[in-house]
């Protein structure tokens, strides 16, 4: 089966440094697959050059077989390829709810011609839009503060805003960076629990990067160790845990 | 009475036809500055490009208008709308995308727009002259004398046909933007990347169709601001230059990148300017004979004279930069 993400022997290097050195992964078809790695070891840079932020200085990028190293961020968003951010980003001189009704793509009004000539297609697509993002905003449990400024929100609402965009359309793969960061415990058994539904209801298929193994644990299965630009080990979170080289990476060999 | 129709003609109608052509004008900057957060500095001779337009067809066809009843080169400005727009996109294309794929920093974008400017008055004199033309080439510029209906009341309100047309395509080009960036999504999809680029593409929006279409819009707005003042006028190649700096305090003073805050500015500093060089000894005139015998008014109580009308901004300009740094809308985000 191909794998639904295939990095290629990526570099990537900002002025002299090198980010990512050789870096391939693999991601497969309805997995939740976790990244892990010490402070700089190029895991947001890798998740940049996955979600086309950044262009990969050699290498390919793969979804679903075809090659889109070259596609700007926002086509790749039309082709299924959704992310968070590590810092949570939100338009915030908008409401939650204008915030989510931004995100669904193809959309008839983003065409001039449409906008001014078929304005009852453009409002029935936001009727439709409309009902999406209030679903959405309850499911994430933000209904109460859904006609907030989105700047105003609190950071770990502003992380489930987050996940909330990438549920207002058909996602193939969602990048998650951090989304646990910031979160309290409560709200954190909920996010785990709605990746995990999105995952079994709608087929999702998952990339985390995140510190907190707890969560690492509950949710992934493979984890993918980075270690300065490249990959150090792929298995089961038992593997990474007990594997001398992660230890190492991580804690300087102290804690071995 | 007749002291206060002075006052009507020289600073309410004044400031608001001014007001109108800043405003106009500001949007314009405003909504690339909020985009590409760069200052615009060829704003100014978009406008004049679009007057320039106006002109050039209203010279080829000078009696289309007269069938209809309205002037020609009012005919001829959505065409010169889109031709601006064209002219906006195409310099985009050819002078400051390849600086943004660069990622140079904003002030590099600054420059290279004042070396726009060179380029576009240049060429506009090369093929316009340097002296002024009338917009109204086969038509006649009416003016209205309004006679007010009061006792004693000689002198008649003066408003000119352009004039008119001025106040009324401004109003519809406000409620037009309005609409534009409530309603449709591709409005919303702007206000989206003015207010954080990433994640606006990170949602599928496509910003390189963003930046074109603030570019449409810029460039016809910029036509409409040049081929109104021009009307009001005359057509000359620096005449909207001139304008570049009260354009800017109206966008500063509203706030950058705030459109309605544009449209107020341009109409503080319209406002400002007409008061400015009002010459209020006139509405002192009637009461003259209760005046104490050692008290005397000179002739000319203006603050400044006409010919230092251009400082006027450029102290409302100091002043907001000193008391309300943001604009008096916070700007940056549409």
């Amino acid at each position: 089966m191909t794998p639904i993400i295939d990095v290629q022997q990526v570099n990537k290097a900002f002025g002299g440094l090198r980010v990512i050195n050789d870096g391939s992964i693999q991601v497969t078809k309805g997995s939740i697959t976790g990244m892990i790695g010490p402070n700089g070891a190029g895991k947001s840079t890798l998740f940049n050059l996955i979600a086309g932020a950044l262009t990969p200085d050699s290498g390919r990028v793969l979804l679903d077989g075809e090659d889109i190293t070259a596609l700007s961020a926002n086509a790749r968003f039309h082709k299924g390829l959704l992310r968070t951010f590590q810092i949570a980003h939100e338009f915030s001189h908008m409401s939650a709810l204008e915030n989510l009704m931004m995100v669904p793509s193809h959309q008839p009004g983003e065409n001039l011609f449409t906008t001014w000539f078929k304005p009852r297609l453009v409002r029935e697509h936001d009727a439709k839009v409309r009902r999406r993002a209030l679903e959405v905003i309850d499911f994430i449990g933000l209904y109460h503060v859904r006609n907030e400024l989105a700047g105003n929100l609190s950071g770990g609402q502003k992380k489930l805003l987050e996940l909330g965009r990438t549920m207002m359309t058909d996602a193939k793969v969602v990048l998650l960076d951090e989304i646990a960061a910031g979160v309290n415990r409560t709200l954190l058994g909920d996010l785990i629990g709605n990746i995990e539904r999105l995952n079994q209801e709608m087929g999702y298929t998952f990339l985390v990067i995140e510190h907190d193994m707890d969560m690492i644990a509950r949710l992934c299965d493979p984890v993918i160790v980075l270690a300065q630009g490249s990959v150090m080990m792929e298995g089961n979170i038992d593997d990474v845990q007990n594997n001398p080289e992660v230890i190492e990476a991580y804690f300087g060999g102290s804690a071995a | 009475m007749n002291e206060w129709v002075f006052f009507i003609n020289n600073v309410m109608v004044a400031g608001s036809v001014s007001g109108s052509i800043y405003a106009i004008g500001a949007v314009g900057v405003t909504l690339i500055f909020s985009i590409m957060r760069f200052a615009h500095f060829a704003h100014a001779d978009m406008m004049t490009f679009g007057a320039f337009m106006v002109l050039l067809l209203t010279t080829t066809f000078p009696a289309a208008g007269a069938s209809i009843g309205i002037p020609t080169a009012l005919i001829m400005l959505p065409l010169a709308m889109v031709l601006t727009a064209a002219l906006a996109v195409g310099i985009d294309k050819v002078f400051y995308k390849p600086l943004r794929a660069h990622g140079v920093k904003p002030i590099v974008m600054v420059i290279g727009s004042l070396g726009v400017t060179l380029i576009l008055q240049g060429l506009i004199r090369l093929f316009a002259g340097t002296s002024g033309q009338s917009l109204y080439v086969d038509d006649r510029k009416e003016i209205f004398r309004l006679a007010l209906p009061f006792d004693g009341v000689r002198v008649p309100v003066v408003i000119t046909e352009p004039q008119i047309y001025l106040f009324v395509i401004t109003l519809v080009a406000v409620v037009a933007l309005h609409l534009f960036l409530n309603r449709s999504r591709l409005g919303k999809a702007m206000r989206a990347m003015s207010d954080n680029p990433e994640l606006a593409q990170a949602s599928g929006i496509n910003t390189n169709v963003i930046v074109a279409v603030t570019w449409v819009i810029a460039g016809g707005l910029a036509a409409i601001a040049g081929t109104l003042l021009s009307l009001d006028v005359t057509f000359k190649p620096d005449l909207s230059f001139f304008l570049l700096l009260p354009i800017f305090a109206a966008a500063i003073v509203g706030g950058v990148g705030h459109p309605y805050g544009a449209i107020a500015g341009g109409f503080v500093v319209g406002f400002a300017e007409s008061l400015a060089v009002f010459n209020w000894n006139i509405l002192l005139r009637p009461f003259r004979d209760s005046f104490p015998a050692w008290l005397d008014l000179p002739t000319n109580l203006a603050f400044v004279s006409t010919e230092y009308k251009i400082v006027v901004p450029f102290f409302i300009l100091v002043a907001i930069l000193i008391w309300r740094p943001t604009g008096l809308f916070k700007g940056k985000v549409i």
